[in-house]
């Protein structure tokens, strides 16, 4: 997901620094930062620029040091930490990490762990009783709850599930934050996530055009069939005629 | 659980709510009618509990230790022990 991430991380220093330096060298990581990824990454090593956007002091003791940042995709904590050191001139690592957020999906909400899963999963299948399942699992919807959304019709549901692009005649609602170039999902008027994509036009344009294609389709959700496929019975009335 | 009572909503109250919980403010513009018909498709809270599944996510507490990776098997594992016949096709995905 290229989405802002935020962490609450442990960082341990080499050496003995006063707050106020310390404070500066966070200022001073704050923005736009060069940073290569570590030796041990899953990414081409080269010198990338990243951007931070805060990183708050939680808790100070002696040397280690709990802060909370948060950053665009693709930041190494680990690095950061390590850089921080180096700048501080006492050299540092981190020590834990922990990803408390990823674009709108917060530790705050409901966060499950292993054994609520496997709880749930086994009074479903032991009882038959799926109330602790509906709690634990979520609609896949919620993944796209920050994107602008466009709302289709029924006929053109089975299309999209097949790979086709969404054309303008199939839409029925969008949110008016759409943007030529960026990313949007596309739901059906039950709410059900057919697809995500990037708008070939903006908001205005949508409104404005008769046909054309509006969003080009870069991965589908729902399954092929679950709506009926009536742009094929379209097609063969074409070919008959 | 109070967060599902946020989300819960049928269609397009349904899609809103998503917008309220990212804290998205936009507005719905409408192109064209068109009414959805209650025989294809289900409303994502209404599904049955294989579909409920299947088009589902888990925002999951990874504990420290086992990767992602790992984790990820696991729940795919308990999962796909599940209604006999209906295993093939789960796939929750946990993202976090």
């Amino acid at each position: 997901m290229h989405s802002s991430k935020e962490y609450v991380a442990l960082m341990e220093l080499h050496g003995d620094v006063n707050l106020e330096k310390l404070y500066e060298v966070f200022k001073m990581f704050t923005g736009k930062i060069y940073q290569r990824p570590p030796l041990r990454s899953s990414v081409k090593r080269s010198l990338r620029v990243r951007e931070i956007y805060s990183i708050d002091l939680l808790e100070i003791i002696n040397r280690h040091v709990l802060f909370r940042v948060k950053c665009e995709s693709g930041t190494y904590i680990r690095k950061l930490c390590h850089d921080i050191g180096l700048v501080l001139g006492v050299e540092a690592h981190m020590r834990e990490l922990r990803r408390v957020a990823v674009a709108h999906i917060r530790e705050e909400l409901p966060v499950v762990t292993l054994h609520e899963v496997s709880e749930a999963v086994y009074l479903w299948r032991k009882y038959g009783d799926e109330t602790l399942i509906r709690k634990v699992v979520l609609p896949v919807e919620y993944i796209v709850a920050h994107l602008p959304k466009i709302i289709i019709k029924d006929s053109a549901v089975d299309a999209i599930a097949h790979g086709a692009q969404l054309a303008v005649p199939g839409i029925v609602m969008l949110s008016n934050d759409v943007k030529k170039g960026e990313r949007v999902a596309i739901l059906t008027l039950k709410g059900e996530l057919v697809a995500i994509g990037k708008s070939f036009m903006e908001a205005e344009e949508i409104v404005k055009n008769e046909k054309g294609v509006a969003v080009k389709i870069e991965r589908v959700v729902m399954d092929r069939g679950t709506y009926p496929p009536l742009w094929k019975k379209a097609k063969k009335e074409e070919k008959s005629e | 659980m109070i967060f599902l009572k946020l989300l819960e909503g049928r269609g397009i109250e349904f899609v809103k709510r998503l917008d309220s919980i990212a804290n998205r403010e936009s507005d719905y513009i409408v192109k064209s009618e068109d009414v959805t018909d209650e025989r294809y498709g289900y409303y994502p809270f209404e599904r049955p509990i294989n579909l409920y599944i299947e088009y589902g996510f888990i925002p999951l507490d990874k504990p420290p230790g086992p990767t992602s990776h790992e984790v990820v098997a696991w729940i795919k594992k308990m999962f796909s022990i599940g209604k006999a016949g209906h295993g093939g096709t789960l796939e929750p995905k946990p993202p976090i």
